[in-house]
């Protein structure tokens, strides 16, 4: 009779020995300089790797396993979706504009971090980090394919979904968010981590996903708020690999705290400059809204920004430089970003409108000290023209930032009556900006900025030479069916029509 | 520090003058007047007269705003980099030293219906 051996069961930490540390090895082929040739330009120092803790202790074998179980129930709930025209569910068909926003702004940006930390994962030598930085690679490609999944819904049925890729690569107003990874994926993998790990996951990513994900659970989409879920547990871990990187750089050299600190002032205002798109989504765009931007910006910015800052200032961090420009900003920016999309709305793959007279009443409310006095009268003249059958387009087009690549939309600080606009030279060049927190970011790194391909200038130029429809057929917008005021598009007659075919026996 | 890179580098611009089949930029402002969302962006040539550049591309671009009929830019206020300047009017672009990306503004004070506040 064969004797039964119980057989010996890793415990976690044992498991997380064998399966994570015990993977690194010394090089002797090589120097180890040779082998991880980039963490040491930045000018960050490193002694010790070991000391780089894991909180998650996550290892490759259970990761996969509770991917996975998230991947069936996603996709039951998307097939769900899609069997019972869950498209017909949302509040009103602007409310799709968010969602062709976010398809063909934000879910490249996951892409890209995917991209972004599948190099981390090689460059960094510590061990602990390289898995970290792996898994967050593998959670990252994961959104943007769920994400692209989940919307795909959408696309069978609405117009503006249908070349997220092309806008990706060549839509004025997508080269806002594709700068801000292009800028993060081309630097060292310790500024990478500050930008993306720290900056974008651990101080914005609440003010993208919480409002985003209530928007779309307020708004009737269940697809997203399932793709929402599907990330969240994601996220935890996301926030936590950039709160330790911070903390291990500060902690192992004093030298690397002005390093740092110059990151998180230039990452933290490249971050906020793009969740301005958020903040008009939120404003202008749900058609239930969930709270306005400045309710989200007091509760995650304000708050928990302002106790985060509390707590790193013990590593001698302060908040950073752009925080008191941006705290002017927020009465100011939704309706600067809504009041141009709508002016340029012949060149975007989505729709946008005037806010009816209750939306007004609504932004009057929460926006007491701007709305009625700045921006009222600007909307109700833009209602005059559309009335009088002369909408305004601003064939003007836009000037753009060379660093964050936004139209130049935003006021001086001090005065929301005067559009701020900042210049210099380098090298016999004029380079303009949109706020002193890009003005000082470009001047810090200049041979970077320079090459920016801002999307205006470059429709002048070959091969585009400054024809709109060549332009239109490039980027694959569908003049009169993707572009345009929502008032009359495809997009509200379908849905209306669908909708009523859903609901009633006419 | 130009760039943190690991060896020297160097880059080109992407939108140099030379790229514009002949043309450059200007961008034109109206300040205090913010139903445009940005200063203008548009692209001529170094020939053309300032006062043409008023007249047949600035003065058709503006006329949404309630103000433009009454306006007359030869007699606002102008600035060019920030400093106040006396435009040649029927000199060019290029002999008034409107460069590649220049930024012009003009002002028309106490002209501004929809800014009450202002």
């Amino acid at each position: 009779m064969d004797m039964q051996v119980a057989k010996k069961k890793l415990s976690l930490k044992e498991k997380y020995k064998l399966l994570t540390r015990d993977l690194g090895w010394d090089t002797t082929y090589h120097t180890k300089d040779e082998v991880f040739p980039y963490v040491q330009y930045e000018g960050i120092k490193i002694h010790d790797w070991d000391k780089w803790e894991d909180p998650f202790r996550l290892t490759m074998d259970s990761y996969w396993k509770y991917q996975a179980e998230k991947e069936r129930k996603f996709y039951a709930i998307i097939d769900a979706h899609a069997q019972n025209n869950g498209h017909l569910n949302i509040t009103d068909a602007r409310y799709l504009s968010a969602l062709k926003i976010f398809l063909q702004a934000i879910s490249p940006g996951e892409y890209a971090a995917g991209k972004g930390f599948a190099r981390m994962g090689r460059e960094f030598p510590g061990v602990g980090t390289q898995v970290a930085c792996q898994m967050q690679s593998i959670d990252e490609i994961r959104h943007a394919q769920t994400q692209i999944h989940a919307l795909s819904n959408y696309n069978k049925f609405y117009n503006g979904f249908h070349a997220f890729a092309d806008a990706r690569d060549r839509m004025w107003y997508c080269t806002l968010p594709r700068s801000f990874f292009d800028d993060a994926l081309s630097s060292g993998p310790f500024e990478f981590m500050i930008a993306i790990g720290f900056s974008f996951e651990y101080v914005l990513t609440n003010l993208l996903f919480v409002p985003f994900m209530s928007g779309a659970a307020y708004n009737g989409d269940m697809a997203t708020v399932t793709f929402g879920f599907s990330a969240q547990s994601d996220e935890a871990r996301h926030m936590t690999l950039g709160l330790e990187c911070i903390k291990f750089m500060l902690e192992q050299d004093p030298a690397n705290l002005p390093i740092v600190q110059g990151w998180i002032d230039k990452w933290f205002w490249r971050g906020f400059r793009l969740l301005g798109v958020v903040g008009t989504m939120m404003d202008y765009m749900l058609p239930k809204r969930v709270m306005s931007w400045r309710e989200a910006w007091n509760i995650y910015g304000v708050e928990n920004g302002g106790a985060l800052f509390r707590d790193l200032a013990r590593y001698g961090i302060r908040p950073p430089k752009g925080w008191d420009d941006a705290e002017k900003g927020i009465d100011h920016m939704s309706h600067q970003f809504m009041l141009a999309l709508y002016q340029y709305n012949f060149g975007t793959a989505f729709h946008s409108w005037i806010p009816s007279e209750d939306e007004m009443e609504w932004l009057s409310k929460k926006y007491p000290d701007t709305f009625d006095k700045y921006y009222r009268p600007r909307w109700a003249h833009l209602s005059k023209l559309k009335a009088a059958g002369t909408p305004f387009a601003n064939m003007g087009l836009a000037k753009l930032c060379q660093t964050c690549q936004i139209p130049t939309v935003f006021t001086e600080p001090d005065d929301p009556t005067s559009l701020c606009q900042r210049e210099t030279e380098y090298k016999g060049e004029k380079y303009h900006f949109c706020s002193d927190g890009c003005q000082h970011i470009f001047e810090n790194e200049p041979e970077k900025y320079i090459q920016a391909w801002l999307p205006m200038q470059q429709l002048f130029q070959a091969p585009i030479n400054g024809d709109l429809g060549a332009w239109m057929n490039w980027v694959s917008l569908i003049p009169g069916r993707d572009n345009g005021d929502f008032d009359g598009s495809e997009d509200e007659r379908n849905f209306a029509a669908w909708r009523q075919q859903a609901t009633s026996n006419q | 520090m130009e760039l943190t890179s690991t060896k020297p580098y160097v880059a080109v611009p992407r939108d140099l003058v030379e790229n514009f089949n002949g043309k450059q930029i200007v961008y034109v402002c109206w300040d205090h007047h913010m139903l445009f969302a940005t200063p203008l962006l548009l692209v001529v040539e170094p020939e053309m007269s300032f006062g043409d550049l008023l007249e047949n591309v600035v003065r058709p671009l503006i006329g949404a705003d309630p103000d433009a009929s009454v306006v007359d830019l030869t007699k606002v206020e102008w600035q060019k980099s920030g400093r106040s300047w006396a435009p040649d009017f029927g000199g060019s672009l290029a002999g008034n030293g409107i460069v590649h990306k220049e930024q012009l503004r003009f002002s028309t004070p106490g002209v501004n219906s929809l800014l009450a506040a202002a």
